[in-house]
């Protein structure tokens, strides 16, 4: 079963949903399409849509909600196939 | 009174505070997040104590790190700086009640200036001019038509349940007024389901100009004013004083209002308050208050000679006012000009990284705050803000002369920085005449082929 990887082109920090209230954009589980929006990365107080370059389904999340990333860090698994 | 202050802030404010302070013989520290480790404050306090993880709001923004920071150091008061936790009341309270001093105003004067109605109504209070406007929302055409009038055109014509510039319609005069209004009200109902309106004044060529005021909570001096015109969503990127815009009657007339409300309110402490000003008809309007130093605040320094941030300091520490109204001097002009690590041919991108090369300009009037050196790496986690360059000469054309000799000595390598802006500012026969308001740079940088649309600011 293929996986894939979506990471981070950017340093910063990374949400999981676009507002604090709101809903997560993804969850476990959840179907992905290509150019879907899974996260924000936050780089000097601007705010960065990251999209799926695969779709799938999602299996989980590889860092935390407000955690630190770092460019070309993993943050979503999908699975492709 | 205090011989120790905590510094709870980062980058070249904090490494600004440190500076006065010492001067003042206090002993210093620094509070870090895990990201500034290496940060030039905490190389520079004679303590520094770590309060947290990168992220702002479990460190800088953290109450009880900061607080719990400066009982560990012994530090007798707590210095905000700007943004993060500089305007929160509930901060400034909490420092008074762990028996700490707040270097800034009291927690009340923070809620009521941060408040907007409260603020409009302390001003109004104080016979300080504010934007024109209904008294809350408009019933009906007859007393639309009547608000209006009173008001003065162009009239603004807003839904109550709009925002963000939806539901927005200008009128020149009252056969236009008739028109919108009507209009609008049938698309509000329709937009959002609420037809309600209210009325502004609306004015088209808006210059930000802001006034500085010391307190020591009885008097309050100014310091005359800043203008702040060029700005990119909200931001100020350019500063200057004086306002170049203004005549000396305006000027009186507008320092005057500042220190009237700022008294009115026993004001302690560096604040600003900011207005509008109307180039069409020669009238300035009351925004809004900021209870802490700004950005900014080096112009004013540079013309008055006051350091503003010392002021604050011994004014924390219970000391009146030195200066008399009358002992407050402007001479020559400053212009200060943001060195942001953001690419401005690509639609302002955020850009850290480590500086591999730096250089700053130097000689005569020339300041630079900063908190860059070279070999630091600039986190990503907080505003884009590098360095400030600030020039003074005796006018206005020599100032603009010598911005343009410092900015051709700047040199940043490792990171895109916005001093290529600048250069281009500088050059503009525009920006040499003053002929610019709050919509001027956006304009200017329309007219450029836009690159992608990546971005999508969030307020936090």
């Amino acid at each position: 079963m293929a996986q894939h990887q979506v990471v981070s082109p950017l340093p910063g920090i990374f949400y999981r949903r676009p507002s604090p209230e709101a809903a997560p954009y993804k969850r476990e589980g959840d179907r992905v399409k290509e150019g879907d929006v899974i996260g924000l990365v936050e780089v000097m107080k601007q705010f960065t849509e990251i999209h799926a370059d695969a779709g799938g389904k999602v299996v989980r999340f590889l860092v935390e909600n407000e955690a630190p990333v770092e460019p070309e860090q993993p943050l979503l698994l999908i699975e492709t196939a | 009174m205090f011989d120790k202050l905590l510094v709870a802030n980062r980058g070249e404010i904090a490494v600004r505070v440190i500076r006065a302070a010492r001067e003042l013989g206090l002993k210093t520290v620094a509070v870090f997040s895990d990201a500034d480790k290496d940060s030039l404050a905490v190389r520079l306090a004679d303590e520094a104590v770590p309060i947290g993880p990168a992220q702002a709001s479990k460190s800088y923004l953290n109450m009880e790190a900061i607080i719990a920071a400066a009982r560990q150091a012994g530090a007798g008061a707590i210095h905000p700086g700007y943004g993060f936790l500089s305007e929160n009341a509930r901060f400034a309270e909490a420092v008074e009640t762990a028996g700490i001093v707040f270097v800034g105003p009291t927690p009340e004067t923070i809620r009521t200036m941060g408040d907007k109605a409260a603020a409009r109504a302390a001003a109004k209070r104080a016979g300080v001019p504010i934007v024109p406007g209904s008294e809350g929302e408009v019933e009906g055409f007859g007393e639309a038509r009547a608000a209006a009038h009173a008001i003065g055109y162009p009239v603004m014509i807003k839904a109550s349940a709009g925002g963000g510039g939806r539901g927005i319609r200008v009128a020149d005069d009252p056969a236009a007024f008739d028109n919108h209004f009507r209009t609008a009200q049938a698309e509000a109902a329709a937009a959002f389901g609420n037809g309600a309106l209210y009325l502004e004044r609306f004015i088209r060529r808006a210059r930000h100009i802001e006034v500085q005021i010391l307190g020591d909570g009885e008097r309050v001096v100014h310091c005359f004013e800043r203008e702040c015109s060029l700005q990119r969503r909200r931001q100020k990127i350019w500063e200057e004083a004086p306002s170049p815009a203004i005549d000396a009657a305006t000027r009186e007339a507008l320092c005057a209002s500042a220190v009237r409300l700022a008294e009115s309110s026993a004001y302690r402490g560096a604040g600003t308050l900011e207005y509008l000003y109307d180039d069409e008809t020669r009238e300035f309007f009351f925004i809004e208050m900021n209870t802490r130093i700004q950005v900014e605040h080096p112009v004013t320094e540079m013309v008055t000679g006051i350091d503003l941030v010392r002021e604050m300091i011994l004014i924390a520490q219970g000391r009146k006012l030195r200066l008399a109204q009358q002992d407050v001097a402007m001479r020559g002009a400053a212009i200060e000009v943001r060195i942001n690590a953001e690419d401005p041919d690509r639609n302002f991108m955020p850009s850290p990284g480590k500086i591999t090369a730096l250089a700053f300009p130097d000689g005569p009037g020339v300041r630079v705050d900063t908190m860059l050196y070279p070999g630091y790496s600039v986190p990503p986690y907080y505003d884009s803000l590098l360095a400030k360059l600030v020039v003074h000469a005796e006018d206005r054309d020599l100032a603009l002369a010598r911005l343009r000799r410092a900015l051709g000595e700047l040199e940043i390598g490792g990171v895109v920085t916005t001093a290529a802006l600048h250069r281009r500012l500088a050059g503009l026969e525009d920006v040499r005449n003053a002929r610019f308001d709050t919509g001027f740079l956006e304009r200017l940088l329309m007219t450029q082929a836009p690159s992608n649309g990546m971005q999508t600011r969030r307020d936090s």
